[in-house]
């Protein structure tokens, strides 16, 4: 299943037009939590309406598909949304654009895969973006972003920023980073970034500077040599200030991870690539080799991009062993166990975002299938000729 | 959406490309082995060598994706590799940043072995001729504690050190008086006279033991007479308690090799496997002291040598791939640099040398030299690397010495004829006492060196093995990784 994450209000009320859009967060009606003016009780009943309305809610976010008629003495704000998000919950956060009535989720407390879209604008354009970069300008994403930060429960174990290439506004970027320092010290907090900002050592240096206690870069490295990786995410000179910016990380102490993501052009390679990370960057903290998701550009070059995982799982094996040799700590995502050498199974994680994440009809006679990442439900998902339950007998 | 390019349209024209350093050795009639600044190797056919040092390079041709993954050859106008390189070289090269960890203290000259190969030790009972004093010990470690080190390595050795453990125990006593720094000790003994006093000592004291073991007991004796024939009896035995008061870890064995040794390797492995340890270090005779003057030395050659290493080295495979984990240290100590940029400063192999700066040793009588090797030299009537005297030298009169300086610098493998544009200069290292000795040149000309022979030697092997031998190489590379 596919959790909706964007969506329209079926109805609205008391938003003022000082401003576009609002950053809302839902809270359950006998919530004792201190009350900000972000907070919307959650209803979904009509005795639940009765109910927030004896507690004073001065905002209420309804989750039904009939309209809603509350007592002429409510002047507060209201929002409906259908049904279909009812997964909804307490300590959830939204943004909500007032003109529009459109929102989108932003936060779910509940969910180990959270992350803030920062922006669409990207000077890379890679083959199989699954996010295609816009240039537009949505800086008032970054906004939102800061509106939302004081409103996530600092409990939450992990958060995840990503673009668009989220260094394209660095200096508002890294003052959103401070305020996750100062508001999200116990989060591990992961900036999906092309790492080509950091090529410039001021850039580099302010990053350093935030201070996070847990803070991760990750950055893709496609191939061991330039014209590869520049034709993959389309740009000349890429390779070169993506290598020199994840140098100058390590050099200042920073955490780095590199992401891979397997297809046509890098699967056949990922044995050089492994072993040529290696011998050369065998400081950096994580190495993610990952199954593609197909969807964004990745639909529109299926014919360049596919292949089938099990073609090269066996390199990808090796790649594995090249980099746990070395001492880098390496994983596998996204790829579903049956078709991975046993070897692999160890690195091999569930990584799929809750909210995209399916399984076949296959897996439901499968052993593996509690620890099986499964497959993505976004896009056009295209399935393996491996796929093959794993049984005991 | 944007149009996408074709791969073509990010591949640099050849007058963007420039060359990257590199050392190269004809391996076959058409064949090249290549090694980057750092000692990644690739092979090259002759044509791809003249290619590319042509730059006749094009993506897409095969060899420009080899060369540019080597780092044999990127864009002019590109920064990344030229980094990369540095930090690789910067790693490999910290251990520069260590200077003089391991400090060697002669307490006795005296030993009750008479090996004929022994470099220094005397027979001799006279305790105030050939025993290291007090006095000479507490200056001695005033120039150890002078070392910019925080943590240092306190090393007894003889003749044979437990003959003066009354002066050992002093020491250990001093050094751990004094502030400043983290310690660790180890004796070198051929433990004939270790006893539950010493055992209890080392134990309270956390000090390491390490032994001679040459192999099997008649090759043993041969090679360390003793007045009662039991010098393999009682080193069996010693190590045996060792690792039963001190724990497995805590006892370590050296071999030397003789010419008896030569066709015995899989004996002398299997003894050590015997007693449970979990390596060997199949070392190459010394050419130094007493070794010289007994013709021992001239008695095998470098290829003798490296027969005897790799029969061991295979042997040690097998074994193996049998199950049992045992290592080669000298092939684990340089595949741990062929394979990774770890700052290895093994002393008698890095360059600049470890001489002095990788250690001192603290001679009985209070000369300081540069090596263990300079020491015996020195007994043979060459000064040569005796840079001082613990009571009118400091540690920065020792370092700075013409005599170290001058041996050091002049041995350099960066810029040494030969070694310079040698294919293993990134993993070799420089070794001006011995050649010294035997070429009575610090520098010393390579192509005449058993030393350059055996590494050249090994280190060709272990390629070999690396590149044919899948499961073979396995093994190697978690020697490298551990
Ligand atoms: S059958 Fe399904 S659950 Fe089992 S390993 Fe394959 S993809 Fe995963
Ligand atoms: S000593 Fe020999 S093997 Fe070592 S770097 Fe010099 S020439 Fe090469």
């Amino acid at each position: 299943m596919t959790l909706p994450l964007y969506g329209t209000a079926s109805q609205s009320a008391g938003f003022f037009s000082d401003k576009p859009r609002s950053v809302l967060r839902l809270r359950s009606v006998d919530s004792a939590a201190e009350r900000l003016a972000a907070d919307f009780a959650i209803v979904r009943t009509p005795d639940d309406i009765r109910r927030a309305i004896e507690a004073d809610w001065p905002s209420v976010l309804v989750i039904s598909d009939s309209s809603i008629d509350l007592p002429g003495t409510f002047n507060g704000r209201l929002a409906v949304v259908p049904p279909k998000y009812d997964y909804l919950a307490d300590g959830d956060v939204i943004g909500f654009d007032h003109a529009s009535r459109k929102f989108r989720t932003l936060f779910r407390r509940n969910s180990a895969h959270n992350s803030f879209l920062v922006t669409e604008r990207c000077n890379n354009y890679c083959l199989m973006c699954s996010q295609p970069p816009k240039n537009v300008d949505d800086r008032w994403l970054l906004g939102e972003i800061k509106e939302s930060l004081p409103l996530i429960d600092p409990a939450i174990r992990a958060l995840t920023f990503t673009g668009g290439e989220t260094l394209s506004d660095w200096e508002d970027f890294i003052a959103v980073l401070k305020e996750c320092r100062d508001r999200l010290p116990a989060t591990a907090v992961q900036v999906l970034t092309n790492g080509r900002a950091f090529a410039d050592s001021r850039i580099v240096d302010a990053w350093k500077d935030i201070g996070h206690p847990n803070l991760m870069a990750g950055i893709p490295v496609y191939a061991s040599i330039d014209y590869v990786h520049d034709h993959v995410v389309q740009a000349r000179g890429a390779f070169d200030e993506t290598i020199l910016g994840i140098l100058k990380l390590k050099d200042r102490g920073q955490r780095v991870e590199i992401r891979v993501v397997l297809h046509a052009l890098t699967a056949p390679i990922i044995e050089d690539t492994g072993r040529w990370i290696a011998r050369n960057l065998p400081f950096v903290d994580h190495v993610a080799l990952m199954g593609l998701e197909n969807t964004g550009f990745a639909i529109a070059n299926d014919a360049m991009l596919w292949m089938d995982p099990v073609d090269y799982s066996s390199g990808l094996a090796r790649a594995v062993d090249h980099l746990s040799a070395a001492g880098v700590n390496v994983s596998v995502y996204n790829l579903p166990r049956c078709i991975l050498p046993k070897s692999v199974w160890p690195h091999a994680l569930q990584s799929i975002s809750d909210w995209k994440n399916g399984f076949v009809e296959e897996c439901d006679r499968c052993d593996a299938k509690t620890s099986c990442s499964g497959f993505f439900t976004t896009g056009r998902p295209r399935f393996s000729r491996g796929i093959q339950a794993i049984t005991a007998g | 959406m944007a149009k996408f390019l074709r791969p073509e349209s990010f591949s640099a024209a050849t007058e963007d490309l420039s060359l990257l350093p590199f050392n190269f050795e004809r391996t076959g009639a058409n064949q090249y082995l290549v090694a980057n600044m750092v000692g990644d190797f690739v092979h090259l056919s002759e044509e791809e060598l003249n290619r590319l040092v042509d730059l006749q390079v094009r993506p897409g041709d095969g060899l420009y994706e080899k060369a540019y993954a080597a780092h044999l050859v990127t864009g002019a106008n590109q920064k990344a590799q030229r980094q990369l390189l540095a930090a690789r070289l910067r790693s490999r090269m910290s251990f520069l940043q260590h200077t003089t960890p391991l400090h060697i203290f002669v307490v006795t000259l005296r030993c009750e072995h008479s090996c004929p190969y022994c470099q220094v030790s005397r027979q001799s009972t006279d305790r105030s001729r050939f025993d290291m004093s007090e006095q000479t010990a507490m200056r001695a470690l005033d120039v150890a504690f002078g070392s910019p080190m925080a943590r240092i390595k306190i090393e007894f050795q003889g003749g044979e050190p437990l003959l003066n453990f009354p002066l050992i125990k002093k020491i250990v006593a001093a050094a751990k008086q004094r502030p400043g720094k983290k310690l660790d000790f180890v004796i070198a003994s051929n433990l004939a006279l270790l006893d539950d006093a010493v055992l209890e000592f080392c134990k309270d004291n956390n000090v390491l033991l390490s032994t001679s073991l040459d192999g099997p007991s008649d090759l043993h004796n041969k090679n360390r007479p003793r007045p009662s024939a039991n010098s393999h009896e009682l080193a069996v035995a010693g190590i045996k308690r060792a690792r039963e008061t001190l724990g497995p870890d805590r006892v370590g064995a050296l071999m030397t090799t003789t010419e008896a040794s030569l066709e015995r390797v899989d004996e002398i492995i299997g003894e050590y496997l015997r007693l449970g340890l979990d390596g060997i270090f199949l070392r190459p005779l010394s050419p130094f002291g007493f070794a010289v003057k007994t013709k021992q030395y001239a008695k095998y050659d470098a290829q003798k040598w490296l027969a005897f290493y790799e029969r061991g080295l295979r042997r040690i495979l097998e074994i193996n791939r049998q199950g049992t984990p045992f290592r080669e240290f000298y092939a684990a100590l340089l595949l741990t640099r062929m394979l990774s940029d770890r700052p290895i400063g093994y002393v008698d192999l890095r360059s600049p040398a470890g001489a002095g700066l990788g250690a001192l040793v603290y001679n009985y009588d209070g000369s300081v030299f540069a090596s263990d090797e300079g020491r015996m030299l020195a007994e043979t009537g060459d000064d040569t690397f005796r840079l001082g005297h613990v009571e009118h030298d400091s540690y920065s009169s020792l370092i700075l010495s013409d005599k170290l300086i001058g041996a050091i610098s002049s041995s350099l493998t960066q810029c040494a004829p030969e070694c310079s544009t040698c294919v293993f200069e990134s993993h070799c290292g420089a070794d001006p006492v011995y050649h010294h000795a035997t070429q009575g040149d610090a520098l010393g000309i390579k192509p005449l060196s058993a030393f350059c022979a055996r590494q050249k030697g090994i280190m060709g092997l272990l390629l070999d093995i690396l590149e044919r031998s899948p499961e073979d190489a396995a093994i190697l590379r978690r020697w490298a990784a551990a």
